[in-house]
């Protein structure tokens, strides 16, 4: 089905069963400890061996030497994988630095061997008896110190391009205000709960691969490159996964070494990397450097937005799309933005939840706030005045649906913003400083092609099969939703089967583009399920309709289950897009209002209110679309207060790899959270008339906390994450 | 978050196992000198219950709790999120307390009645807690789920028997099930998915459902 014209009227816009807030339907089993992750397939082929990897213990040069004959005769050891006995592989197009060592070393913790052996325990024993000698050489790890050397990235994608609309110089030096700060936010990691695994069997030529990856069709291509083999021969299986976040987009060491190992032992082997090698030996978000210009006039209205972000990457990455949101949050009529990238020899860079967006609005939000004070403006009313119904850069493209403006309105009467003190450090409560921040939350709606096949059984039941991933954001209840709802069944007679690349292949989880995506997949495939049906049951398709486990039209009405009595009838399809998405803007929106509490005497922050009011099209599930957003508030807090990777610049590695070190929020840091989504559906996007929501949460939330932080204490720190040393000696008094 | 009771609990069960040799032979068996690092595996013989049911097994003496249940038992509801006590995701009950199973070796549990989120309940028979955490939304991937509803079972126990915490105004006196009081409790379950407010409302409706 190609979707190039806006949606009209169509039977999702029932709502019967889309749109309400059902449970999960994998939730039983989620909560029984019954959903079979990667490593926990115990029944699907027998006779399964553990792998454990060995990562590199320098950033960059040349394993020198490596004996693995002690651990190759260790007890229970069946195989040991080196680059050796690899042999030639190739690099997928998605990995920046391959996965396999030898003889350079690319990265700290690029993985170097891979043990085989009979249980865990053999191989973890084994894997600690390998010697590497190497000869280190030389690599760049600081950010600040390459910043200067840093060049535009390479590439033809228009979006790293620098952008001039107007004339930035001319009208930042004349503007009547003016603000021009740096900020920086630091290198992050997705932490996931479950760490990257894989169980892989080869039957013959045929390899297949239970793994946590949250884009299967990639996750084949790539692998099919690395290994050289036909991606016919290869078949992933991803049911469930357990938290990606970015960190699963793509084809990582788990899965190569696993078909690695299993090649060579001759056996099935399962591999799960190790909390501490997940931080380096897999993706991050890269720290930034944002240079922020606003210009405005005395009354607020802002005449230049200059955005400049200096990122890093190993080479052949790419940088941080940190200045992305600032072409399009706020009017202005002469605006810059430029994007530098560093050669570092740190660990890839890569996709983290918003990327772009995340640590853009950090910067971007922060800095409206601090221009909102030196207007003497309220901040949310500083927002409003700059808003736009139009791209600013292309004033003739209109976004396809921007309610902005609703979202702070609401959202500042709900939270009671009238009562923030305009002036910092005024409210106390106890050992407390109290104080309010908003921000505005933005991201861009993608859409991507998704594929599905819907089937019809006698028994009335309706089984969906596409190889979309769950990757807790609730593919599995929305997809089934969707089928209900177009086929007039309940949520009981469906069965949702995702994760499997014999599947369909779909948009896949990412970027926020999958819940639309996959259910607008869905969707053509059960107008095409719909067809077969009515043409069976011997009804005019464009007049039935299905409700009720009927179908209907006229006076007759006919058992759905009754056009499948012959054998099951099937619908596939594949939802492509036109240029809906080229005339208009679609994006995601939202205001984050945050509460903090701030220790007088000891700086600590504590967070004592959240609400994000959001306008994002259609909500499939309020119930798990609140979820998706107050978990994304929760990550966007940690990165406002606590989340940091730190960088030994000497050495060139992340030294807090492990989930104590780097430390994430935990039920104490994170008071209830509030959301209201605006009632809207954008039919420019999709037949679902929904768009991204997975995302848009930690879009802009760090910002409000750094600035309630700010309005609580008087202190403004730019680099995130606010931890209580950097307010410490700058707090006020006291007494 | 330790207790008075759980250090009480955790010395008495070290003890067992130091001594085991000796008092139990016919608990644990079979240890060996110190192997060496490339020398054969050690086995050794436990016995315990999980979810009521006897199991008597011979493991190599380096696998934890955790790793019996999933590998040796394929009880894979526990979680491996770290393998080192700092996620909570392999939170089980041993004799009623929660502990994190990837900190505890299997041969240290001699005797030892375990419940894993599969002996809380199933599908077909939630437990309050299991059926609360679907009501609320309280996960979202689901891994760490097993482990906050085997902890929050746990917590709300522990405050019922008056342990207190960090952040419990009265060391001795009577506990309430505070929002403020689970918060603290919780805190070694990490949710990266960030469902915590959620899991709150879970607990709280549980909680008030006991009451």
């Amino acid at each position: 089905m190609k979707f190039d014209k806006p949606a009209t009227n169509n039977p999702i816009d029932r709502q019967q069963v889309v749109g309400r807030p059902h449970d999960r339907i994998d939730g039983p089993r989620k909560v029984t400890g019954t959903a079979r992750y990667a490593y926990e397939q115990h029944d699907v082929v027998p006779n399964q061996a553990y792998g454990y990897v060995v990562g590199a213990g320098i950033a960059k040069g040349r394993i020198a030497s490596i004996d693995y004959e002690t651990a190759r005769k260790a007890p229970g050891v069946l195989a040991v994988v080196t680059a050796k006995e690899a042999g030639n592989l190739k690099k997928g197009k998605r990995n920046t630095a391959p996965l396999l060592a030898g003889p350079e070393v690319g990265h700290y913790h690029q993985a170097v061997a891979l043990v085989v052996a009979e249980s865990f325990e053999q191989a973890r024993a084994a894997a600690s008896l390998i010697k590497i000698d190497y000869a280190a050489a030389k690599g760049a790890f600081d950010l600040k110190a390459a910043k200067d050397k840093a060049a535009k990235p390479e590439g033809d994608d228009p979006s790293l391009d620098d952008t001039h609309v107007g004339d930035f110089a001319a009208a930042f030096a004349r503007a009547e205000v003016k603000l021009d700060e740096t900020y920086t936010t630091p290198d992050e990691s997705h932490a996931m709960m479950e760490p990257h695994a894989t169980l892989a069997a080869w039957e013959g030529e045929k390899l297949t691969l239970w793994t946590s990856n949250q884009m299967v069709a990639w996750g084949v291509t790539d692998m099919a490159t690395t290994l050289g083999i036909p991606k016919e021969n290869i078949r992933i299986v991803s049911p469930f996964i357990g938290g990606g976040f970015g960190g699963k987009l793509f084809l990582r060491a788990d899965v190569l070494l696993a078909a690695l190992g299993a090649r060579l032992a001759k056996r099935p082997v399962k591999v799960a990397l190790t909390r501490p090698l997940m931080i380096n030996n897999t993706t991050h978000r890269p720290a930034t450097i944002q240079r922020i210009r606003l210009g405005a006039t005395k009354e607020g209205k802002l005449t230049a937005i200059g955005h400049e972000s200096w990122s890093g990457d190993l080479k052949g990455g790419g940088p941080e799309l940190a200045v992305q949101q600032t072409r399009l949050l706020y009017a202005g009529a002469n605006r810059m933005t430029a994007m530098r990238l560093a050669e570092l020899d740190l660990p890839e860079g890569n996709a983290m939840r918003a990327p772009g967006e995340a640590p853009g609005l950090m910067a971007l939000e922060m800095a409206m706030d601090e221009m909102a004070e030196k207007l003497a403006l309220d901040p949310v009313a500083f927002r409003l005045l700059n808003d736009t119904q139009v791209d600013p850069e292309k004033p003739e493209r209109p976004f396809s649906m921007r309610r902005l403006d609703e979202c702070f309105r609401i959202g500042a009467e709900r939270f009671g913003w009238s009562r923030r003190p305009a002036r910092p450090g005024q409210t106390r409560d106890g050992n407390w400083l109290v104080g309010f921040g908003v921000a505005a939350a933005f991201r861009n709606n993608l859409v991507m092609k998704s594929g599905a096949r819907v089937s019809l059984d006698a028994g009335g039941v309706v089984t969906i099969e596409t190889d979309m991933t769950d990757i807790g954001t609730g593919s599995y209840t929305i997809i089934g939703q969707t089928a209900a709802e177009m086929l007039g069944v309940g949520l009981d007679k469906v069965v949702v089967k995702l994760g499997d690349s014999a599947f369909p292949v779909s948009a896949g989880s990412g970027g926020q583009w999958g819940g639309n995506s996959s259910t607008a997949g869905v969707y053509a495939a059960c107008v095409k399920l719909r067809e077969a049906v009515a043409q069976k049951l011997g009804i005019n398709s464009d007049e039935a309709v299905f409700a009720d486990g009927e179908v209907r039209a006229g006076n007759r009405s006919l058992p759905l289950a009754s056009a499948a009595e012959g054998g099951p009838l099937t619908g596939e399809d594949t939802i492509e897009y036109g240029d809906l998405d080229e005339t208009h803007q679609q994006s995601t929106f939202g205001a984050h209002f945050v509460e903090v509490g701030v220790d007088v005497a000891t700086a600590e922050t504590r967070i004592r209110r959240m609400l994000a009011v959001c306008a994002a099209g259609r909500i499939l599930n309020p119930k798990t679309a609140r979820s998706q957003v107050i978990g994304a508030m929760t990550m966007g807090a940690g990165a406002a207060l606590m989340e940091e990777l730190a960088v030994d610049k000497r050495r060139g590695f992340f030294v807090n790899h492990d989930l104590a070190g780097y430390e994430v929020p935990v039920h104490a840091d994170i008071p209830h959270q509030e959301v209201v989504f605006l009632d809207e559906t954008d039919p420019m996007s999709s037949p679902m008339k929904a768009k991204g929501v997975g995302e848009l949460g930690i879009c802009g939330v760090g910002a409000a906390v750094a600035n309630a932080i700010y309005n609580a204490t008087g202190v403004r720190v730019r680099d995130y994450p606010i931890t209580l040393d950097k307010l410490l000696t700058r707090m006020p008094d006291a007494a | 978050m330790p207790t008075p009771r759980e250090l009480d609990m955790n010395r008495r069960d070290l003890m067992v196992v130091a001594g085991a040799c000796a008092a139990f032979p016919a608990t644990v068996t079979g240890t060996r000198a110190q192997p060496a690092p490339s020398g054969k595996p050690v086995l050794s013989e436990v016995s315990f219950s999980v979810n009521g049911q006897s199991y008597q097994l011979e493991l190599d003496t380096r696998t934890t709790l955790l790793d019996a249940l999933r590998e040796h038992l394929h009880l894979t509801g526990t979680k491996k999120g770290c393998d080192h006590g700092q996620c909570g995701a392999c939170t089980v009950l041993v004799d009623g307390q929660r502990i994190n199973s990837c900190l505890t070796l299997a041969i240290m549990n001699p005797g030892a009645e375990v419940t894993t989120i599969e002996g809380l309940g199933g599908v077909e028979n939630l437990h309050p807690m299991q059926a609360a955490f679907v009501k609320h939304d309280g996960f979202q991937c689901g891994y760490c789920t097993p482990g906050q509803i085997c902890s929050g079972v746990a917590v709300l126990d522990e405050i019922k028997a008056g342990v207190p915490s960090h952040v419990s105004a009265d060391l001795t006196g009577a506990m309430a099930v505070t929002e403020a009081e689970i918060r603290e409790r919780m805190s070694g379950n990490i949710c990266r998915c960030g469902a915590y407010s959620n899991i709150v409302e879970a607990m709280t409706e549980v909680a008030g459902r006991r009451a």
